[in-house]
């Protein structure tokens, strides 16, 4: 620990959020700017057969209408992420148009775009866009998506399937090892459509300049050198350099703002046509229908287990919508991020997974806090208790006995598990024990028997879930299909005073990233944390990034600055031997300067910086400045782990679930600030909790969406959540100089099936041995009558 | 139509559009973007402003409904550059995250403290209500409420 790692350091970013000074996009006025507005189909399926842009292109304020025919983006928004069927044919990637010519695919599609004075303009006319359209049948749920006669997304192939894949041990052993059980737990469910509803709505603004032949876009997105990249290098086809990327403040994310969306190619598209800046900001209506969902898979799963109670095979066949196009990370959530995560915490020596991936009539679905990870706890954790139920065993009991024994990852080699990952370090069963110690188990349950003798229904769940976070190392994604690296940017400039500009290709939106890797920067520099200054969000600042998710920002992200830092303090050591008259091996750096060892002989990191742009007495050979950039490849994913604990009561009339107590333990590695690890837990587990209780996206059987609006869709409000208890055990990463793990997605992981748990142990006397979410009152009751 | 609002103390004149809110009157015609949009159908209260004294969506009201009215939105509430004590509140307690939420957070909990210096957690979090965060949970931001009361009363 030093003076600002470890500790509770209270954000910098907060004052300007406080006092209304943020600058998200939408907030950006540029001098000449347009608004716009988008048509968008009402069909989620349907032929075009006549566009008619005159009336609104007379309309008032008017500046440009366009249609797919105006020839925008000849090859539309690419997915960066391939997975080829098992029987070795390509993953089937059809093309996604910035605007729909022919046919809508999905509800909410664009078929025109408006740009005029105002946005009220834009928006009247929008409303006089005549579109012809013939509706055709769509299909949502993934599995019947998959059956004969379903209606077909794309005509080009025989079904909707985009790809299918599996992981794990031989099927065929699988199967022989479940049919010698003693015990085989099945379960059949819908892990439901989410929306990811980050607060801030996407904005864009597209600005080109036609004297310098250059575009700039303003764009709410949590990786700007990616959306640079995907946009110029196959949306639209233009020069990567003459793209500047801006992406100031953001509203929140959660997976939903990393893809590159067409509206952005769009706009800088026609920022060129027209000559002049455009922005677009999604209202939410828009925003439920055009940002990527998270989850929907369809899981049908059997785990085995011997009279002891250990896990002895897992076999699991399940259906992932994709949605109308394969958005960014699509393909890798419901395999690669998914998949992976089989093995969980236990030593199931047998796995194995099968992943049929559809094109569905329905916005594309892609990665949502946590991204497949969650998808996989869900099942694992609802499986094994519900084994344990069916056993005659108890919930904690059965994961003891199945725990991977903890390993450090130095002494004992990391665990290499039957779905390709080797975890880095855990220490499993630590996280559970401090769990039932903060919810008193033993005593718990007494009061669980207690009340249930005076008709009250109280429950416990639990969830002990792993993670791969710190994604991830270029190689191994790329072998699973990764068509970009996944390394991290960190730039160290040491001004001539001394003061110190880190840039890095990590993106805040919300994780405090100025402040905490201002806190390691000034540690491991050992200056004041006020001489660093942290900066993200702008291509043209920051050298490059694959930008922040995946729970990859310290763990990655931060390893790169440290690379920096450690070639800054090793030629400041040459500037310093130089100045001290000494030789570099025997100068040691701490506390802000080199000192010769043994002495008191030292020169400040000031002088050394000043030395470094003033070369006049200097090194032989030496390069003036100190300024360095690295990239930073991690070797392996990290692992977070943890034990979530549910305490809930049910009202035994009406069905309702009162979450009483959430209690996390959670281990993310090494912690540089407290404060911030919490907050991110916290939103995680309000998030899972959503998941379990209230959310979900439906769509009717014509592709409606039915509940597209914050009147329908249900997500936490205050009075649904208690204070939630956190505490937490650190397991280093033994990989990273940071020896930290991510802490971003770890809530929304652990959170869900522990609370889904939760309820059913309090109805299990009722005869209930399964709920499907959200558990809303009407569901619960209907159980409990049953 | 001509509409005169008081607004951090300033006064303004201006011909508008009937049809337009006071949320976009605020961000639009008076470049106050403090006041964040967050949906369209009043649900998410990251528009929320006081409006005489009384916490407000402000998109649930036409700028012309509000001719003649006292609005403070966020920008009004730290006085000579020092934070208001809800607003520091937030920063000691980590009542924020990527912050969109965080102008209609602390206008609805100074209209909350108004009316109940002393709220349980039970009542702050009934306060909240109408006002989503998708970042913290709302377990700093009920705690954050608590320490401004607590600054408020001593």
């Amino acid at each position: 620990m030093g003076n600002f790692i470890g500790k509770s350091v209270k954000r910098r970013e907060d004052a300007r959020f406080l006092k209304g000074a943020g600058k998200y996009t939408d907030d950006i006025k540029l001098p000449k700017m347009t608004q716009s507005a988008f048509v968008r189909s009402p069909y989620a399926h349907a032929k075009i057969l006549k566009v008619d842009t005159s009336e609104a292109e007379r309309s008032e304020g008017v500046v440009a209408v366009f249609t797919a025919k105006d020839g925008c983006g000849e090859y539309g928004v690419p997915c960066g992420w391939q997975v080829d069927f098992k029987n070795g044919e390509t993953m089937r990637e059809p093309k996604h148009p910035l605007l729909a010519g022919d046919k809508i695919k999905h509800l909410g599609e664009a078929v025109a775009i408006v740009i005029a004075e105002t946005l009220e303009q834009a928006r009247d006319a929008a409303e006089l866009v005549e579109v012809d359209y013939e509706e055709l049948p769509a299909v949502t749920n993934p599995q019947e998506a998959m059956a004969q006669g379903a209606p077909k997304v794309h005509e080009d192939w025989e079904d909707n399937a985009a790809f299918d894949w599996c992981i794990g041990n031989d099927r065929a052993e699988v199967e022989a090892a479940l049919a010698g059980a003693h015990h085989v737990t099945e379960m059949e469910f819908r892990n439901q459509r989410l929306a990811p509803n980050a607060m801030e709505p996407r904005s864009y603004i597209a600005d080109y300049d036609v004297n310098a032949d250059k575009w700039t876009l303003y764009t709410s997105t949590q990786n700007p050198h990616l959306i640079r990249l995907l946009m110029c290098a196959f949306a639209l086809g233009i020069p990567e350099h003459k793209v500047r990327v801006v992406s100031h403040d953001v509203g929140g994310g959660f997976g939903s703002k990393i893809y590159h969306y067409t509206e952005e190619a769009l706009l800088t598209w026609a920022s060129k046509e027209i000559g002049r800046p455009i922005k677009w900001t999604s209202d939410r209506s828009e925003a439920f229908l055009t940002d990527a969902h998270g989850r929907d898979h369809v899981v049908n799963s059997k785990m085995g287990f011997d009279k002891d109670g250990k896990i002895v095979a897992h076999l699991t066949d399940e259906y992932c919508a994709m949605g109308a196009y394969l958005s960014t990370f699509a393909p890798a959530v419901p395999t690669y991020l998914h998949g992976t995560l089989f093995q969980g915490v236990y030593t199931t020596p047998l796995i194995h997974l099968n992943v049929t991936a559809p094109f569905t009539h329905t916005v594309p679905v892609d990665a949502y806090r946590g991204a497949g990870r969650p998808e996989a706890t869900y099942l694992l954790e609802r499986i094994l208790s519900k084994g344990a139920r069916e056993m005659g065993m108890d919930p904690a009991e059965i994961r003891f006995k199945n725990f991977i024994p903890p390993f450090d990852g130095v002494e004992q080699a990391g665990y290499q598990t039957q779905v390709a990952l080797q975890y880095d370090s855990g220490n499993y069963e630590g996280v559970l024990k401090r769990g039932l110690e903060m919810l008193g188990y033993e005593d718990f349950r007494k009061e669980q028997a207690e009340a249930r003798k005076n008709g009250k229904l109280l429950g416990v769940g639990f969830s002990t879930y792993i993670e791969g976070c710190g994604i991830a190392p270029s190689a191994v994604v790329g072998a699973l299909g990764a068509r970009a690296g996944l390394y991290e940017v960190g730039q160290v400039r040491v001004q001539p005073t001394g003061k110190v500009s880190v840039f890095t290709g990590a993106h805040s939106h919300g994780q405090g990233h100025e402040t905490v890797f201002a806190q390691f920067v000034a540690d491991k520099l050992g200056i004041p944390m006020d001489d660093v200054e942290i900066m993200h969000g702008d291509t043209e600042q920051v050298a490059f990034g694959m930008g922040t998710y995946g729970s990859r920002s310290l763990a990655v992200g931060g390893s790169a600055i440290i690379k920096s830092i450690e070639k800054i303090i090793e030629k400041g050591a040459k500037i310093a031997a130089h100045k001290l008259e000494a030789a570099e091996e025997d100068l040691e750096y701490a506390g802000g300067k080199w000192t010769v060892k043994g002495t008191d002989k030292s020169v400040s990191f000031g002088d050394v910086s000043l030395t470094a742009y003033v070369p006049h007495d200097y090194p032989e050979g030496l390069e003036p400045g100190l300024d360095f950039s690295s990239f930073y490849d991690p070797t392996n994913f990290t692992y977070p782990f943890g034990t979530h604990i549910a305490v809930v009561e049910v009202d035994a009339d009406t069905g309702a679930v009162d979450l009483q107590r959430f209690i996390a333990v959670d281990d993310v590695g090494n912690i540089m600030n407290p404060m911030i690890v919490e907050g991110q837990i916290h939103g995680g587990v309000a998030q899972g909790v959503g998941q379990a209780l209230l959310e979900e996206v439906v769509y009717d059987d014509g592709g409606q969406m039915i509940n597209g609006s914050y009147m329908d869709y249900a997500m936490p409000r205050a009075d649904d959540l208690p204070m939630i208890e956190t505490d937490n055990t650190v397991t280093p990463c033994p990989h990273n100089p940071l020896g930290v793990k991510g802490a971003g997605e770890a809530g929304t992981i652990g959170s869900t099936p522990a609370v889904v748990n939760a309820v059913v142990d309090a109805l299990a006397h009722l005869g209930v041995t399964d709920l499907q979410m959200p558990l809303k009152p009407q569901t619960v009751w209907k159980a409990m009558q049953n | 139509m001509n509409v005169s609002i008081t607004v951090n103390g300033k006064n303004y004149t201006h011909d508008i559009e009937p049809r337009i809110n006071l949320a976009q009157y605020l961000r639009e015609t008076l470049d106050l973007t403090g006041t964040h949009i967050g949906c369209d159908t009043s649900g998410c209260g990251a528009c929320t402003i006081t409006m005489n004294g009384d916490a407000v969506k402000a998109c649930t009201i036409l700028a012309v409904q509000a001719d003649g009215s006292e609005i403070t939105t966020i920008e009004g509430m730290a006085q000579n550059g020092e934070m208001h004590p809800i607003q520091a509140a937030f920063k000691e307690k980590h009542g924020l995250q990527c912050g969109f939420c965080t102008p209609g957070m602390v206008m609805m909990a100074v209209d909350i403290l108004k009316n109940n210096p002393n709220p349980s957690e039970e009542e702050i979090r009934h306060g909240l209500e109408g006002n989503f965060c998708r970042c913290t949970g709302y377990h700093n931001i009920v705690k954050s409420i608590q320490h401004a009361a607590k600054t408020l009363n001593d």
